[in-house]
């Protein structure tokens, strides 16, 4: 396959940006995406030109480190992440535009590489269950009914990404943090920090400068996980019974 | 609780479920009242002034009337103020667009914002046409409701910017109904199909409701 690139460059977090046009020849059909830009690369390496800047580590579609925007959708085409797609979902000539996740709480810190450790500070907020550390407890120490289980098992499968700040039109991370707080809180073993996890996680999601919910629902279209827009709704259920319960006292 | 409530963004999200709920209830009344018109002069005419003397003897002569309209003031300022300052966050939350620009959202939901300003614009020169006769187009006279109305609707403008304004309103209703659901927690995979079609039924019918006046007077049905 032959593909003209359209690949956004900036060479630091202060620098303008701006899109760069790249051919490359000899691309299979059954390169992944990322192994695409890795021939882009090996290809500028040798030319003295500075390889493209991009985010990726397992490469298996389960750690969240890939974060391209190709043809104006997150993860490119086909529902899962960019080191799962392939090369088989573009043809012969096309030209194929990449671009990093925008949003101000996503700062790019060289050409593709968005620093994405606002998610990792909304983690910190309350992403966590509190239990005494030693051995693994017994399994059945603690029932959790079958649905439930099931629930936060859905909600569980968010890897961080950040597709959904990046498809938001809003750039609100709200799909993002509801995964999060909808995971834990259906659980019995998050059940001691129910309350103030949903609060905590919201108030530094506000905090980062992430926008807010029109229910576009776009995020839930560009999750490579199926994570799905009731999250959002479980979540708002979550904060107004915290936010009740609160004012209570 | 209430500065927590308007302090974060999911607060504000569910002052404007709730006030949009509180506009929505009153429009279903308002489209009902409305509707009088079609029987004549003397029941339409005898409808508006029994708005003014509902609850007496406990509420005095207008009173109810008046309580209501502090509600809706109310509802429209917390509604517009909540979505202006959680507009100006999204904007601010994603300063730059992507270069490749892809077709967003259903028509409804793109047109929130801009809808939401129309609605509060019409909201202002329908107060000034119809309750303080300020900018009516005839003769205004405060105890002859139908006349006034009919005198509004003879004209080409008082058409065309009330009909406008419905075809927003029903676009402004077919999202916001389900996303007032959404932001406070009553949405859910099972009742999603009910939700959206409840939403459309909605405006659906509030926009026909309104449209009907109108149409009536440029039909002669109403004259």
């Amino acid at each position: 396959m032959k593909l003209t690139l359209r690949v956004w460059r900036q060479r630091n977090a202060d620098a303008e940006g701006a899109m760069s046009t790249y051919e490359v020849d000899g691309i299979s059909q059954d390169m992944s995406f990322l192994e695409m830009l890795d021939t882009l690369n090996e290809e500028l390496i040798l030319t003295g030109e500075d390889p493209v800047a991009f985010d990726h580590d397992c490469r298996e579609g389960i750690c969240g480190a890939c974060s391209l925007v190709i043809n104006g959708d997150a993860h490119g085409p086909e529902r899962t992440t960019t080191c799962q797609l392939h090369m088989r979902s573009f043809r012969d000539g096309d030209t194929i535009d990449i671009e990093p996740w925008r949003a101000s709480a996503f700062p790019v810190v060289k050409d593709l590489v968005v620093d994405r450790s606002a998610f990792d500070r909304i983690i910190q907020a309350g992403g966590y269950i509190t239990a005494p550390t030693g051995a693994a407890p017994e399994a059945h120490a603690t029932p959790v009914p079958k649905p439930d289980a099931d629930l936060a098992f859905e909600h569980a499968e968010c890897i961080g990404c950040g597709a959904c700040v990046a498809a938001c039109p809003n750039g609100a991370a709200m799909l993002f943090t509801s995964a999060k707080v909808n995971h834990l809180n259906v659980l019995p073993q998050g059940a001691p920090e129910r309350e103030t996890r949903v609060l905590d996680m919201v108030g530094q999601m506000d905090a980062e400068g992430f926008g807010g919910c029109t229910l576009a629902g776009e995020c839930a279209t560009a999750c490579p996980k199926g994570i799905p827009l009731f999250s959002i709704t479980s979540m708002n259920k979550e904060w107004l019974r915290a936010t009740r319960r609160a004012a209570k006292g | 609780m209430a500065r927590t409530v308007w302090d974060s963004t999911v607060g504000k999200k569910t002052v404007m479920a709730v006030s949009g709920l509180v506009m929505l209830l009153y429009l279903v009344a308002h489209m009902i009242g409305n509707l009088k018109i079609f029987f004549g002069t003397e029941e339409f005419n005898h409808y508006a002034h029994w708005l003014r003397t509902v609850g007496e003897p406990f509420m005095h002569y207008e009173w109810t009337l008046w309580l209501i309209r502090v509600v809706l003031v109310v509802a429209v300022v917390a509604h517009a103020v909540s979505a202006y300052q959680l507009s100006r966050r999204d904007i601010r939350a994603r300063p730059s667009k992507y270069v490749h620009r892809k077709k967003r959202a259903d028509y409804a939901t793109r047109t929130m914002r801009w809808g939401g300003v129309i609605l509060g614009l019409f909201i202002v020169w329908h107060i000034l046409d119809l309750t303080t006769g300020t900018v009516h187009p005839g003769g205004f006279e405060s105890g002859k409701p139908y006349q006034n109305v009919v005198d509004t609707f003879s004209t080409w403008y008082g058409n065309a910017v009330y009909i406008a304004a419905v075809l927003a309103l029903g676009l402004h209703i077919r999202h916001g109904f389900w996303s007032a659901a959404q932001t406070l927690g009553a949405g859910s995979r099972t009742r999603d199909r009910a939700l959206k079609t409840t939403a459309n039924v909605l405006a659906l019918l509030l926009t026909i409701g309104f449209v009907a006046v109108p149409v009536g007077v440029m039909t002669g049905v109403v004259s």
